[in-house]
Parts: structure tokens; C-alpha cells; sequence
């Protein structure tokens, strides 16, 4: 007998907000002294109480936004009450009948992944083992978490894989997280089952693949789940309820707890945090919000022509995708620059994009280079930019590119680009 | 002066205006008061001797910077908090500080004071009877002039009863109208700091200092109470809830209440009778959300932080922690919880029905007055009924005063003025007009 597997993607993402999800302690806490980022809320202390971060909201109802779901009228924060070292008011708030986003989808290799629920939740403290000891870091305690819940609509490993990764880049296109899978900024779990081919209907047991803080990990650990229950099937057992972890030496998944261990959770409404009502910042969020990548990999097929390999290559990143805009802008050809971009590997951080326009372009264009021409051309880009100066000053170095990029137009993309940059610092430096 | 400890707060500032004492020689003689009278009473389980601002009696329930707090809990023996509450700030910046924590139920769970872990408190009109509670050494100290006023917590009653059994003054506020921040959390949907006071006109005082928004508190976004001279108001109609003088109520402070109610009605209040039809479901309801939401505030005291194992919780929270964790349990949740809190909202309804009628309600706070101690420990359930009138304002949110009213047996009655949500004002205008026209809060216990 043929068999498929089913299954369902529950994903953690840490948010990036200055601030935790219920206190005023700094969210920035990888790598720091521990128990530095502490405060009676977050450490739990008799009294203390959690107020929401604002801004971690909004975060949430982003990503919910970009997966299509909608923003509850009525969002409401639980407490899920378990008992855990790392947990220290001995319940985490999280939303369970009440999330802020649900009924979102994701298209994933042509399908319609369903997105059961995007809610809000915070972070739990750090166990660390040292010897026989035990310490506990509250640093991370009340970190601003977001958890992605799907319908056990994957049909295979490779699905889950592209679902993670589209993830991980809508995460950092919406500049919500770092979403960096070795700082724990994101987690999965993924729920298995296998059922007959051509059988509807869902199997009656799931295996939840938890704890397995390595995407690599999980795609074997999926995988050799999904060997086993058909191994498992094939000799005539029954499969039940269960949270498997996996062991990297032995390649092989093992028994975590049993349905019978399960936890009750006990649910209830916060009552410490009032309702929620977000419809009004819901709507403005869905007018700022930035293009997807999805969206902008079928944009720059349609827009420049490029294949979809090539598009795919330079939406990856948001950054990378200006990166290309901004070198068509100032004049480069659409193809040469995909092509010279792709080909090159070039390095965004270190390259202007000016410079890759003269690098196509060649030397036969016949570049400009002499210091007086330049200077001329540097002096109305700055008088077109007034406030470009004053930013500058301030700090924002990131409006040095966009003067270059005026320069690069006006010189119909002839411009030395590392000698204006060269020039335009130094006026911008001395103004 | 002698009679320095007895005076009101109010009476207090007037006089340290007038330079008639020192702020040094009030704390001097509180201490050297409560140095000779709280062996006998059990009031303050921990006294502060540097308190050089007007002294105050803060319950154990309210997190003290540098000053233990325990709860009245073994579990919390040797706490001693790092932050302030919001309340104990706003009394610092008005020139209150810390002389004591009091005595109270373990975790604020009891009706009598003597679930502390301490001991209990002794009622100061009788050393034999209980003081009420949860707040019960708030309260003690308080009669007995062991501070100039106190702070206790109120979730269903635990500072107007113990008010009411020591004959003293006590207000719970609109929830929402004072800061949580810093109240160690029994049932967060209903819990109140407000305080306990020697006047009404204190209590307006004391509601002013601590009330306002907060930003530390979600559920605290109520304005700040504006403390007006409480004139009486004419023709004002004061609804009797028929629910509230049946069976269970002592027919001697049965009488003690109809007697004020009459006082009030010489005063030209139009008296009108009323119905709060739940209210019998009141208690039902009240326990299950009360025990649901400590079985998970408390579950923070988990044995790994503060020093102690849960072995050391007492006989009442162990019981409520399991009570709580059987109603949120898989199963039982919508039968239990989810019906509590209907009931919560149409015990609301009663009370904005009956308002449409009249602008405030009053009643008993207590159904006897006080009992011996040991008399009701070992029967929860007679405990719990002892709060019949005083927990309908926790589940609707409402405010509600308590003030003395007369005696039984040369113990005190309590009067209990329940008012609409966030008017304060009304139920203090009533408490002090009944207060211009009586005595009672003059009788000092004899110690």
C-alpha cells in the first residue's frame, strides 16, 4: 500500500520590538550577562502585572495580514497554566480561543497552505546546565513571541521546507524579526501522520515533533517519522498520540511523552489585560504594509521580464531587491544588471549600486570623470535635497546612496560613482 | 498629648499644619502604642521604627520596597520585595510612609483572620472575637489607634467586613479605580486596594492619594476620585434589597441596620425597596472564579524561587488551589468557569437595574457580628456565608462603603453603602451625613 503523509506546521517567531511583550525590559537579550534584562514583571515577582506592547501587537497582526487572515474583532489574552522552571509566574499569557489573527493561507509550491491562527504569546526564561547545576536566565522571559499555527495541509518534506524558508523571509521583508534560526528567533514543531493514499479524512492519532531547534534536524526528523509510522502501519500496529524528540547521533526520533502525560492547560481569560480591540490599527497596518516578497517575485517577472530563477534570486532579500531597482533606476539595463548581479554574487553591504551601473555600462560609454563636471552635478543634487543634508547629519548615512543615484541620473549613468560618492561626502561633510 | 494616636487623618494634617506636634513625636507615640497593644492583638506582623512620615498601616498583601511581605504566608517567610507598589509610591509622594504590614488571611483567603500563618489577629472590642477579615490586622490597628489609617485589599469583602466587626470606616473602590500594581493577586478580577479610616471624610482623603491611572495596571484607566466637600444631597433615594435581609441575617443587627436605615430616611432620604434577584447565586459564583484564578496566581510559588516548598501553603489555599484547579480542568471549564462568569454579568445587570431606581443600596456587611474565635475555622462553608453581602460588589465591579452603624452585645455593626460604578462621591456623601448625625465612630474600644 501506497501511503502519504499529513502534515501541520506550528511555528514560533521571536519579534524584534525594542521592548518585551508585557514590561519595559529590553527584548535585545542574545548573548547578555544573564538576568540583566529583568524587572519585577518578567521575573514574575508577587504583584507584578503585564501590560501589552503595543508595538509587538502590531507586529503580529502584520504577519497575520501578509498571510491573508483576518484581524479578530475581539482578541482576548489567556493563561496557559503548566509548571516548568523556566516559567516563572507558573502560566504563560498566550491567546488560545481568542487569537488576534486567524484563517489566513500561504501558497506553497502551487498549493493553498490554510493558516489556522497567527497569536501573540511571550517567551519563556533559559535553562542552562552546568555540570549538575541548573541556572536560570530570565533575559529572555516575556520576549515578545508569535505563533503560526497551519492546517495539516503538507503533503511532504519539501513543502514544509519551502514553507519555513517563505517564513523566514516574510519575516525579515516585514522587519519583524531577525528570524534567525541559530539565535532561536525561530522554532518549529511540525505534527506527522500518514493515511493510505487516495484515504480522505484526517488519521486519528498525530505525532508532535517538538523541541528540535535546528531546521536541518527537523526536515530528517519529519522525515524519519514519516518511514516510521509507515513501517509502523505496514506491521500492523496501532499508532497513538505522542511528542517525540530527535536524537541527531542516532538519527532517530524517540518517545517524549505519551498522550497519557499530556498536559491540561487549564485556559482561561487573562484577567490582568483588558479586552483587545484592533480593527481601526488593523486597517492602517494593511495600507502601510510593505510589498511581499511573493508579491515581488511576480512583479519583477512581469515588470523586467526576468525568469523566475532570476526574480527569485533578487526578491530573496528586501535589501537585495532595491539593490536592483535602485542600479535599473540610475540607468542600467535590465537583463545586464539581473545577470551581473546573479552572476557575480555581488555583495550589496560593500558595492554601490552606481558602481555596478558603470561596470556594465563599460568604459566605452565614455564615463565622466573629471572633477569639475562632477562637482557641478553633486552640488544640484544636493540643492534638489535639502533634507538629505539635514539627515545625513543626523546620523542617517543611508542618504548618501540616494544622492549618488541623482547624480547617476543626471549624468544619464556616465558618472564616476566612487568619485562622486568621494565628492558628495565631502560637501555633505563640510556643509 | 495623649490623645494624639486617636485622631483622624485629617485631624492629623490640620494639626502638624498648625505645628501642634511633630511628624517625630506621632511616629513616637504610635510605636510606643503599638509597642504595648499588639502582643495582645497580633495586628502588625513586622513594624518599620524609621517611619518619619504620616504612619500608615499597609496589609501584607501590598509589595514593600525593602520591607518584608509575606502575605501572612510561610511561603513567603523571608520575601522581602524589591519594588514598591504603585499605592505605597503615591502615599510617599503625598507624605505617607510605612509604620507596619498587618496581619491578614493567608493570601488574603478568609473571613476571619486566623488563616494567617502568624496567628491571628484579636478583635479590639473583645479579645476573644475574631476581627473579620481578610484584612483583619488593617482593621485591628485601625480601632485600636495603631496607625492613623490603613490599606487593606477587598475581593469579596475583606475590608468592609472586618470594618464592619471592628467598628471602624472602610471603602472598596470601583475596580479599576486604584492600581493593582504591587497587590499580590488573589482573584485579579476582583481584587481592590482601598482604605481603612477612622472617617468617611478620610476615606475621601486616602481615595484621592491613591487612585488615578496607572500605566503599570492595564484594568486601572479610572480617573482619579476629586475629593469634594460631601454635602448631603436632598431627596436622595437609597434602594433596601429585600434579598438582603432574609434568612441567615441575626435579627439583632437586623434591627441595628433598619434603625440606621431610619436615620438615614429622617435625614430626607426617599427609601425604596429593591431587588437583586441573582444574589443567591452570588456566592456559587463568586468561589469558582475566586478559586480558579488563585490556583493559577499562585502557582508562581512553585517551590523554586522565594525559598519554600508548596508544603507550606495553609489549610485554605491548599484547598482553593485544588477547588480552582478542578473548575479550569478539560471538561469541567464550561460548566463551572463559563457559568460563573454569566452569572458574574447578570449579578451587573441586577445591580444596573436596580440603580435605574435609586443611587445607592444599603444593606448589612456582615450577617452576625463578631464570633469567637475558633468558632467557624473547621467549617468552611459557614466561613464562606459570612460574606454573603459583600462579594456581589467584586463580581459587578461597584464601590462600596462600610461605616459603623451601632452595637450587639457591645460589638459593631457595619452599615453597607454599595453605590454605581465609579461614583465614590454618592456613597461617601451618605456615610457622612449618617456620620454627622451619630456617634458611633467616637466609641473607642477599651484596651
Amino acid at each position: 500500500m501506497n501511503y502519504e503523509p499529513v502534515i501541520g506546521m506550528e511555528v514560533h517567531v521571536e519579534l524584534n520590538t525594542k521592548s518585551k511583550m508585557f514590561c519595559r525590559c529590553s527584548a535585545d537579550y542574545f548573548g547578555k550577562e544573564p538576568n540583566t534584562h529583568v524587572c519585577p514583571v518578567c521575573l514574575g515577582l508577587p504583584g507584578a502585572l503585564p501590560v501589552p506592547n503595543k508595538k509587538a501587537l502590531e507586529y503580529c497582526m502584520m504577519i497575520g495580514l501578509a498571510l491573508g487572515c483576518k484581524i479578530s474583532e475581539k482578541s482576548l489574552f489567556e493563561r496557559k497554566n503548566y509548571f516548568y522552571p523556566d516559567l516563572p509566574k507558573g502560566y504563560q499569557i498566550s491567546q488560545y480561543r481568542w487569537p488576534l489573527c486567524v484563517d489566513g493561507w500561504i501558497e506553497i509550491a502551487g498549493r493553498k497552505i490554510r493558516i489556522n491562527r497567527a497569536h501573540q504569546e511571550e517567551d519563556t526564561g533559559k535553562l542552562n546546565h552546568r555540570g549538575n547545576e541548573t541556572m536560570i536566565d530570565f533575559n529572555r522571559s516575556g520576549v515578545p513571541l508569535v505563533e503560526i499555527v497551519t492546517e495539516p495541509d503538507f503533503r511532504g518534506v519539501e513543502e514544509v521546507r519551502d514553507y519555513a524558508k517563505k517564513l523566514q523571509q516574510l519575516f525579515r521583508y516585514l522587519g519583524v524579526s531577525n528570524a534567525d534560526m541559530e539565535k532561536g528567533d525561530m522554532r518549529l514543531e511540525a505534527n506527522v501522520s500518514v493515511r493510505p493514499e487516495l484515504v480522505e479524512g484526517l488519521p486519528n492519532y498525530r505525532v508532535e515533533l517538538k523541541n528540535i531547534n535546528s531546521f536541518r534536524f527537523m526536515v530528517a526528523a519529519i522525515e524519519y517519522e514519516i518511514k516510521r509510522q509507515i513501517s509502523e502501519l505496514e506491521a500492523g500496529k496501532k499508532l497513538t498520540q505522542e511528542t517525540r524528540g530527535w536524537n541527531e547521533q542516532k538519527k532517530e526520533t524517540y518517545l517524549q511523552r505519551s498522550k497519557e502525560e499530556a498536559h491540561d492547560y487549564r485556559y482561561f481569560p487573562e484577567p490582568d489585560i483588558p479586552e483587545i480591540s484592533l480593527q481601526s490599527s488593523a486597517i492602517r497596518l494593511q495600507q502601510q504594509m510593505p510589498e511581499l516578497p511573493w508579491d515581488k517575485l511576480a512583479r519583477f517577472q512581469k515588470q523586467y521580464g526576468l525568469t523566475k530563477q532570476q526574480a527569485e534570486i533578487l526578491t530573496e532579500s528586501r535589501e537585495l531587491a532595491d539593490f536592483y531597482e535602485e542600479t535599473v533606476r540610475d540607468g542600467a539595463d535590465i537583463k545586464q544588471a539581473a545577470n551581473y548581479i546573479i552572476n557575480r554574487k555581488i555583495n550589496i553591504e560593500e558595492v554601490l549600486p552606481a558602481q555596478v551601473v558603470i561596470s556594465i555600462k563599460g568604459t566605452s560609454m565614455g564615463i565622466i570623470s573629471d572633477e569639475e563636471s562632477l562637482k557641478k552635478l553633486a552640488k544640484e543634487a544636493i540643492a534638489e535635497n535639502p533634507k538629505a543634508v539635514e539627515d545625513f547629519q543626523k546620523g542617517k548615512e543611508s542618504v548618501l546612496q540616494a544622492l549618488i543615484g541623482t547624480v547617476m541620473r543626471k549624468s544619464s549613468g556616465k558618472a564616476d560613482a566612487s568619485k562622486v560618492a568621494e565628492i558628495l561626502l565631502k560637501y555633505l561633510r563640510n556643509v | 498629648m495623649n490623645d494624639l494616636t486617636s485622631l483622624t487623618l485629617t485631624e492629623v494634617i490640620e494639626s502638624l499644619k498648625d505645628k501642634k506636634f511633630s511628624l517625630n513625636e506621632l511616629n513616637k507615640s504610635y510605636l510606643e502604642r503599638i509597642r504595648k497593644l499588639n502582643p495582645k492583638l497580633n495586628a502588625y506582623l513586622a513594624v518599620n521604627d524609621s517611619c518619619q512620615k504620616i504612619p500608615a498601616a499597609i496589609k501584607d498583601v501590598i509589595s514593600t520596597k525593602d520591607i518584608i511581605t509575606t502575605a501572612s504566608s510561610k511561603i513567603l517567610a523571608n520575601f522581602v520585595p524589591p519594588y514598591d507598589a504603585s499605592v505605597i509610591k503615591m502615599l510617599d509622594t503625598q507624605g505617607v510612609g510605612v509604620i507596619g504590614k498587618t496581619n491578614c488571611d493567608e493570601f488574603a483567603m478568609g473571613s476571619s483572620g486566623e488563616n494567617s500563618a502568624y496567628g491571628p489577629t484579636k478583635n479590639p472590642w473583645n479579645l476573644n472575637k475574631v476581627p473579620g477579615g481578610s484584612s483583619s490586622g488593617s482593621a485591628a490597628a485601625v480601632a485600636a489607634d495603631l496607625c492613623v489609617f490603613a490599606l487593606g485589599s477587598d475581593t469579596g469583602g475583606s475590608i468592609r467586613q472586618p470594618a464592619s466587626l471592628c467598628g471602624v470606616v472602610g471603602l472598596k473602590p470601583t475596580y479599576g479605580r486604584v492600581s493593582r500594581y504591587g497587590l499580590i493577586a488573589v482573584t485579579s478580577s476582583f481584587d481592590t486596594i482601598g482604605p481603612i479610616i477612622k472617617s468617611v471624610d478620610d476615606a475621601a482623603l486616602v481615595l484621592e492619594w491613591i487612585s488615578g491611572e496607572d500605566k503599570m495596571d492595564g484594568n486601572c484607566y479610572g480617573k482619579k476620585f476629586v475629593r469634594t466637600p460631601l454635602r448631603w444631597t436632598h431627596n436622595i433615594r437609597i434602594g433596601v434589597p429585600r434579598e438582603y435581609f432574609g434568612e441567615g441575617l441575626d435579627p439583632k443587627v437586623k434591627k441595628v441596620i433598619q434603625d440606621a436605615i431610619k436615620k438615614l430616611e429622617e435625614l430626607g432620604a426617599e427609601i425604596k425597596e429593591v431587588s437583586l434577584p441573582h444574589s443567591e447565586y452570588a456566592l456559587a459564583a463568586y468561589y469558582i472564579i475566586n478559586t480558579s484564578e488563585i490556583s493559577s496566581n499562585l502557582a508562581r510559588f512553585d517551590g523554586i524561587r522565594y525559598g519554600k516548598s508548596r508544603d507550606n501553603f495553609g489549610e485554605e489555599v491548599k484547598r482553593r488551589i485544588m477547588l480552582g484547579t478542578y473548575a479550569l480542568s478539560s471538561g469541567y471549564y464550561d460548566e463551572y468557569y463559563v457559568k460563573a462568569a454569566k452569572v458574574r454579568t447578570l449579578i451587573k445587570q441586577d445591580f444596573e437595574k436596580a440603580f435605574e431606581k435609586c443611587d445607592v443600596i444599603v444593606g448589612p456587611v456582615s450577617p452576625t457580628v463578631a464570633w469567637n474565635i475558633g468558632e467557624k475555622i473547621n467549617d468552611p462553608l459557614t466561613m464562606y456565608l459570612s460574606d454573603i453581602y459583600t462579594i456581589s460588589a467584586n463580581l459587578a465591579g461597584i464601590p462600596a462603603l462600610s461605616i459603623p452603624c451601632g452595637f450587639v452585645d457591645r460589638l459593631p455593626v457595619g452599615l453597607q453603602v454599595l453605590g454605581k460604578a465609579w461614583d465614590e462621591e454618592t456613597i461617601l456623601k451618605v456615610g457622612f451625613a449618617y456620620e454627622q448625625v451619630t456617634d458611633w465612630r467616637k466609641d473607642k474600644p477599651k484596651l
